[in-house]
Parts: structure tokens; C-alpha cells; sequence
């Protein structure tokens, strides 16, 4: 599970050690029936945090501001779901990720000019105008009380969302895979090697002659539409949205998760969501009042301790076992 | 011979300061050209007005016959424009085969595909591969930029320029930091450059410059104070004055 990274001699093939995740979302779906609720928001904050892996892990694009474009994508999929009788779940999604993408290339377009601390208020700032867009919008979003009367249809027209979350599960799993493959695949192009080269030096990439520029502005347009198809799966699995999805909270809280399982690993963000909901899942119940505090103190001890995150600890164990070996 | 690049009366004021004072330079066809000037004289503004990293005050830049004035980095590289940095400018955790295949591959067009694997551009590294091999740096090519020593890193700066196949290549002291002992590997490297780039050097090694260049401009404070043949710059009282001291070359 080391770090991912494309290049002009990277063997793009998938190693057997990364099937491991889907064995093991295939094994939770048959042994642990009765979370598989929390499964599919985890499967949702995976694809969420691979799309900011996308932009902070390989094109070095910092952002406090990506809940724009999931909470974004949650509220198109939640309008057409309860104002315009739109129930298909496929059309809802690609209304989400169009809704993402147009979001993100406007707003990629204007704040990539800028860099630094001015970028990471830029980000915040649009966040900040969606939130309160969403809140006074109420007629459509129901503002702070929520939008409910989500209604999805059965995928495909074959499979109805249970109460138990089984359709959820799966259907959140295949929308991951499809993410994770394209997302993989771009890793190992030339242009996922060339992002990395703008994160590396965008000096020497500008005198190379490359776009910089429109490859960020293009990137930054594919993470957002990842982003706003993983805010509407929320949307159709928990047939509600509500304002929380486009807060700072909520950008902060998947930078956290990111940083948890490592940046720019792309397996990061499968490990961060999974540790950071499950444990604060438990930290919930068994704390109910402290539980922000468990997970402060565990992100404390991995930025002090594992900068590279819970897979930085991972890749470095494997490489005191094999100079011991 | 033809001019590969001019300029015409090309100024840069930062306010009050002017950095770049009404510069007209030729720079002929496979030409081997330096640029020389003591600390502060505007050479690195003047390669980085010429690259399009930084837009002039007033003046022209004209590329094989083109007017490249507004043109931006890009679209100036893809004309025919390379460069090297004066502090290195690599792409440090990278290996040295992709610092060099970044170049090659934006070049070819090949850089904005998403699909197809990188390593699946057979053509890209078969290209890279070759011409770190004329560089000595075959060996080096799995080799992270980070643990590569220092001479081998500026041989990576000329190399990432050539990947992009330049008409003009500029070199912004390509010996800087580098020992005395290994400066004459860049030498050696620059000798066998191809003909028919012209080449623009700045440098401050003025054995350098005295055994490589044809021609030699210097830039004082903004201005071309004198140029001409090596010879006669090494005899040129003016140029003792201001920036050889009492050295003497030729």
C-alpha cells in the first residue's frame, strides 16, 4: 500500500495487495450486516477524500473549501429527488456530478490564479457563500431544518434501498470503484505525472512549456465532480441533506481523514475514512461528550509522530523489516 | 546566418529601479554567446524576459522572425525556447528518467493524456533514456533527483532543456555551485551541445565562458556596455573596470 505515484516507469498494473480493500468491503457486506449503514457513509467519505487526495496529494492544491462541491452535489441530487419527482438514482448522480464539475470549473477557474494562504481563504470563501446560499435558499433546500422527502427509485429499476442498507452498500462499493479506477488510471498517465510535476516544481513546469494553469484548472474540475457524486450518494442513501454538508466542519473533518491515512497514497483515503469513522463512531458512544477530543489526540499523534499518516507508519515498518532482513 | 533571437530596446522598471535599460541583442544561429556582467547587472531578468517569466516594461522580443513579446512560457517553449536555472529547479522526488521525460513529453503532446499508463509511452522514455545516455546519465536514470550529487544535478537542468528540443537554449550559469573538478564535465557536455542550437550562456566562470563562447555581451547595470569576440572583451578597458578587475584572458 505505498505511496502511488505515476511515472515514466511506474508499472501501472494493480499489485494483488490492492484488492485488499474490496475483499474486505465484500467480507463486511456478509459478516457485519448490521453496520452496513455506516458502511456506505464510509464507501461515501472514501470516494469524497479521494477526490481532495486527487487535488492536495498529487497536484499540491490546498483546499478548506471542498464541502462546496459535495455539498453541492448532495442538494441537486436531494432537489431532484423531493421538488422535481426525478427518482432515478443514475440521473441524480450525474446531475450531482455535472452540478460538481460546472461548480468546480467556475470556481477552479478564478481562485488557481492565486496560490497559498490567498488560495485556502479563496476555497474557504466559496464554501462560505454556498453554505449561505443553501441556508437562505429555504423554498428549495429547506435551509437549517433540512431537506427531506428524498425519494430514489430502485437501481436499475431492480434494486429498492432497504432499511437495512444492503442496496446502499453495494451501490455506494460500485460508485467507489468506478471513482478509485479512474482516479488510478489518471495516477499513472502522463498527466496524473505531470500534476505531480506541478506540485514538485511549477516553476520547471512552466519552462517545460506545460499549461500549468489549465492542468490545474482541469484537475481541480474532475476532483469536484468526484466530490459531488459522493455528496449525492449521501443524498440517496440517507434521503436527506441537510446544511452540515457544506460547512468548514465538514471540509476540515475530510482533510483530517486524508491526512489520517496519508496524503497523496490514494489508498490514504480509503484507510482515513475508515479509522476516523469508526473511531468516531466509538469514541460516541463510549464518550458521548469527549468524543472530539479521542479523535483530536490521535490526529495530534499522527501529524507529530506519522507525518505520512497511518500508511507513512505502514511503508516505513516494511522498510526497517526488509534492511532487517 | 540567420538571428534565431532579438531583441529590440528592451527596458524592465520595477518602480523607480530599471533593471533592464534599452537592451538590443542578436543572438545569430548556432551561435555560442555569453552573457557576463557582475552581480546585479539584470541577466537573469534579462533570460527571464526572454522566457516570458517575467513581461518587460517596453521593447520586443522577436523569435526566428516572430514577435514573442506577448506570447506566454508555454507557447514560447513550444516555438523553440529552453532554459536552465541558476539555482536548480527540478522536480526533486521525482526519478532523473522523469525530470527528463516531463520535458519530452510535453513536447510530443503527450502529457495531457489521462488513460493510458505514462510507462506506456514507450517512445517517451525510449527518447528520455537516449538522451541522458549522451549525457552521461544513463545509469543515474532510476536515481531520485534528491540523492544525486550536486554536478550530476546541473547535467539534469541542460537535460530537461533538450528534451524539449530548442532552437535557443538558454543556460543560466549552468556551473553554478558546482566544484572546480567537475565543472569541466559541463564543459565537456557543452562542447558537444548540437550545432545548430544557438546557445546563450551566462556565466560567471570566466574560464567558461573565454573557452566556450564565440561572442560575448556585457550587461552593467541594466545596459549593454560592450560587446563583441572574446579577444576583444578581454581587452576591453572597460570591462576590467567594471567587472574582470585585473584578471586577464584570451
Amino acid at each position: 500500500m505505498s505511496a502511488h505515484a505515476g511515472g515514466y516507469s511506474a508499472d501501472p498494473r494493480v499489485r494483488p495487495i490492492e484488492w485488499l480493500p474490496w475483499t474486505l468491503a465484500l467480507a463486511g457486506f456478509f459478516l457485519l450486516p448490521e453496520y452496513l449503514s455506516l458502511g456506505a457513509r464510509i464507501l461515501i467519505y472514501i470516494l469524497y477524500a479521494l477526490s481532495l487526495d486527487l487535488i492536495l496529494g498529487y497536484a499540491g492544491i490546498i483546499t478548506l473549501g471542498h464541502s462546496a462541491y459535495f455539498g453541492l452535489g448532495a442538494y441537486v441530487a436531494g432537489i431532484l429527488a423531493a421538488k422535481t419527482g426525478i427518482t432515478d438514482p443514475m440521473v441524480q448522480l450525474v446531475a450531482a456530478a455535472a452540478a460538481g464539475a460546472l461548480l468546480g470549473l467556475t470556481t477552479g477557474a478564478i481562485i488557481l490564479r492565486t496560490k497559498a494562504l490567498t488560495l485556502l481563504m479563496l476555497t474557504l470563501a466559496i464554501t462560505s457563500v454556498c453554505l449561505e446560499i443553501a441556508n437562505k435558499a429555504t423554498n428549495l433546500t429547506g435551509g437549517a431544518d433540512g431537506l427531506s422527502g428524498v425519494v430514489v427509485a430502485p437501481v436499475l429499476g431492480l434494486f429498492r434501498f432497504d432499511i437495512f442498507g444492503r442496496t446502499a452498500y453495494l451501490y455506494c462499493l460500485v460508485v467507489l470503484w468506478a471513482g478509485w479506477w479512474l482516479v488510478r488510471r489518471m495516477i499513472y498517465s502522463p498527466f496524473g505525472t505531470s500534476l505531480t510535476g506541478v506540485r514538485e516544481n511549477s516553476l520547471r513546469m512552466h519552462a517545460i512549456g506545460a499549461p500549468v494553469y489549465w492542468r490545474l484548472v482541469l484537475v481541480y474540475t474532475l476532483s469536484a465532480t468526484i466530490a459531488g457524486i459522493a455528496g449525492g450518494l449521501l443524498t440517496q442513501t440517507s434521503q436527506f441533506v441537510g446544511l452540515n454538508v457544506l460547512s468548514f466542519e465538514s471540509a476540515g473533518e475530510l482533510l483530517v481523514m486524508l491526512i489520517l491515512g496519508g496524503v497523496g497514497r490514494i489508498y490514504g483515503a480509503f484507510v482515513g475514512p475508515v479509522v476516523y469513522l469508526i473511531a468516531q463512531d466509538l469514541f460516541a458512544k463510549q464518550f458521548p461528550e469527549y468524543w472530539g477530543f479521542g479523535i483530536g489526540v490521535m490526529l495530534v499523534l499522527v501529524v507529530m509522530f506519522a507525518r505520512g499518516g497511518i500508511l507513512g507508519i505502514l511503508d516505513a515498518l516494511q522498510v526497517r523489516l526488509r534492511r532487517k532482513s | 546566418m540567420s538571428v534565431a533571437l532579438e531583441t529590440h530596446s528592451l527596458c524592465k522598471s520595477f518602480g523607480a529601479l530599471t533593471v533592464a535599460d534599452d537592451i538590443d541583442f542578436r543572438l545569430h544561429t548556432g551561435a555560442r554567446h555569453a552573457l557576463i556582467g557582475p552581480n546585479g547587472a539584470g541577466k537573469t531578468t534579462f533570460v527571464n524576459m526572454l522566457m516570458g517569466a517575467l513581461a518587460p516594461s517596453s521593447g520586443r522580443i522577436v523569435l526566428g522572425g516572430e514577435d514573442i513579446t506577448a506570447a506566454g512560457q508555454a507557447a514560447r517553449v513550444k516555438r523553440g525556447l529552453g532554459r536552465t536555472f541558476q539555482i536548480n529547479a527540478l522536480f526533486r522526488r521525482l526519478s532523473v528518467l522523469d525530470n527528463v521525460a516531463l520535458g519530452v513529453a510535453e513536447r510530443r503532446g503527450v502529457a495531457r493524456r489521462m488513460l493510458r499508463a505514462a510507462s506506456a509511452h514507450g517512445e517517451v522514455r525510449d527518447e528520455s533514456m537516449e538522451l541522458l545516455a549522451t549525457l552521461g546519465l544513463a545509469e543515474d536514470a532510476g536515481e531520485r533527483i534528491l540523492d544525486l550529487p550536486y554536478g550530476k544535478q546541473r547535467l539534469v537542468e541542460i537535460a530537461i532543456a533538450l528534451g524539449l528540443k530548442p532552437k535557443v537554449l538558454l543556460l543560466d550559469e549552468p556551473a553554478a555551485g558546482v566544484p572546480s573538478v567537475e565543472s569541466h564535465r559541463i564543459l565537456q557536455v557543452l562542447d558537444k551541445l548540437p550545432e545548430h542550437i544557438a546557445i546563450l550562456i551566462i556565466e560567471h566562470d570566466m574560464d567558461l565562458v573565454f573557452r566556450f563562447a564565440q561572442r560575448i555581451t556585457v550587461l552593467v547595470q541594466g545596459e549593454v556596455l560592450v560587446e563583441g569576440p572574446p579577444e576583444e572583451i578581454a581587452r576591453d578597458r572597460r570591462v576590467h573596470q567594471v567587472y574582470l578587475g585585473e584578471q586577464r584572458h584570451g
